[in-house]
């Protein structure tokens, strides 16, 4: 093999780095938050045995599942784009991956649902508790230690997918930036090299972090 | 907003040649996947604990790592190394081994799942330890990760989208090159969203009526 390893140009823009880093933690993150938020509504809107609240959660669940990431990215970027709404390539990612999240949570919540005995939810009626404050209060809580785990992978996933930012034209995330310094320097394998390592930090950081949220948390 | 007009039945039949080179990579990287999930499950299942785990944390980085990263980083294995293999085998080698990270750990919790005694059982009966693996594990824990794996390969299926960036033309490219000539992006992105729909959802539904029909039993 007579490739020369070229490290000391990956060093010097190692700071651009982790500032990519940081965004690409940013949009895992927020897309996560609203994805759960979103999910939330979708799995009631599921449970809640209406047909015009069940078929659009249906038709989201179902897309959000049965098409890649990539492909609801581009509808985002290029098919609103085409109705005369441009979007931003930030902004596309981070709806996409929204979108993503929200549908593959909506199936695990549902399931999370399920697992909360029907006596509290009536317990918590019985005791003068509205609708709203019973799902609030004593379900949603509930639910969301039934799904802890599953959630922290969706979590991982979010990083994961955060990196396909770079294919609809995002530079300032931690792929887009390595992108960006692989296009003038084409040390290719060495800049990509250090973004799989931090990659794999952050996705460690967030799996060990879950584990110590779920430590404190759940221990009665 | 103004549908139909110049996609014509050709740009049609050429998205369909991406979903047949979609297909195509998901086959090869299902089978590499499996192979090698097969046997990296069994020796995390059977072999002492620091090779299980030191396997375990080998296999962790596939997942922990994008796969965009992941296949630059085989794609410019492959110059650093002369191999000159086209971009489909690189794209099909990286999924089939990102695939079988994920393939590892299904079979080792099917592996798992089977009953101790009902292993050592039929160890006390005469059968060899291949014996054993071939007609008592195998069987039992097939039967119980099937319906993982169908979601895996779905998964696999979705994530070749991924190889148009080494340059691939898969179904998501070819739609971007219709899209190209056509200008009628959400026309074809939809079409395109359908063909990826109708490869998949059928799939997922059947694994699912599987984990039912044979959860109950």
């Amino acid at each position: 093999m007579d490739y020369e390893f070229q490290w000391r140009p990956v060093l010097r823009s190692l700071p651009e780095m982790l500032w990519g880093a940081l965004q690409t933690i940013e949009i895992a993150g927020l897309a996560m938050m609203l994805g759960t938020v979103l999910a939330i509504f979708l799995a009631l809107a599921k449970r809640s045995g209406k047909k015009y609240l069940s078929l659009p959660a249906d038709m989201w669940i179902e897309t959000a599942r049965n098409t890649p990431a990539l492909f609801q990215i581009y509808m985002l970027y290029f098919g609103l784009g085409s109705l005369g709404l441009q979007v931003g390539s930030y902004t596309a990612l981070l709806l996409g991956i929204t979108f993503n999240n929200a549908g593959y949570l909506a199936e695990t919540f549902r399931g999370g649902f399920a697992a909360v005995p029907e006596t509290q939810t009536r317990a918590a009626r019985s005791l003068g508790l509205g609708a709203v404050q019973t799902q609030w209060h004593i379900v949603i809580p509930q639910m969301l230690r039934a799904v802890f785990h599953a959630m922290t992978n969706q979590m991982v996933w979010s990083v994961l997918m955060s990196s396909l930012g770079v294919i609809v034209g995002l530079t300032t995330d931690l792929t887009g930036v390595t992108q960006e310094l692989n296009v003038v320097t084409y040390r290719t394998f060495e800049y990509f090299f250090v973004a799989a390592c931090l990659y794999y930090l952050i996705s460690k950081a967030f799996t060990l972090s879950a584990r110590v949220v779920a430590w404190r948390l759940f221990r009665y | 907003m103004y549908f139909g007009g110049s996609f014509s039945w050709g740009d049609f039949l050429f998205l369909l040649s991406g979903a047949v080179t979609t297909l195509s990579i998901t086959l090869v990287a299902v089978i590499i996947g499996t192979v090698l999930g097969v046997l990296f499950g069994l020796i995390r299942a059977g072999a002492p604990w620091w090779i299980g785990n030191t396997l375990g944390a080998v296999l962790d980085v596939f997942r922990s790592v994008p796969l965009l990263i992941q296949l630059v980083l085989f794609n410019s294995f492959n110059s650093m190394l002369k191999l000159n293999w086209p971009t489909f085998t690189v794209g099909c080698i990286c999924l089939g081994i990102y695939a079988s990270a994920f393939c590892t750990e299904i079979v080792r919790s099917g592996v798992g799942a089977v009953p101790q005694t009902t292993r050592r059982a039929a160890r006390s009966l005469g059968l060899t330890w291949r014996q054993e693996l071939t007609s008592i594990t195998l069987p039992i824990a097939t039967r119980i990760v099937f319906p993982s794996w169908i979601g895996l390969t779905l998964g696999v299926m979705k994530d070749t989208a991924l190889v148009l960036w080494i340059g691939i033309v898969e179904l998501l490219r070819s739609s971007q090159i219709v899209t190209s000539r056509v200008q009628e992006p959400l026309l074809i992105l939809g079409i395109t969203g359908l063909i990826y729909f109708v490869m998949s959802f059928p799939i997922a539904r059947l694994g699912n009526q599987l984990e039912k029909k044979w959860g109950t039993q």
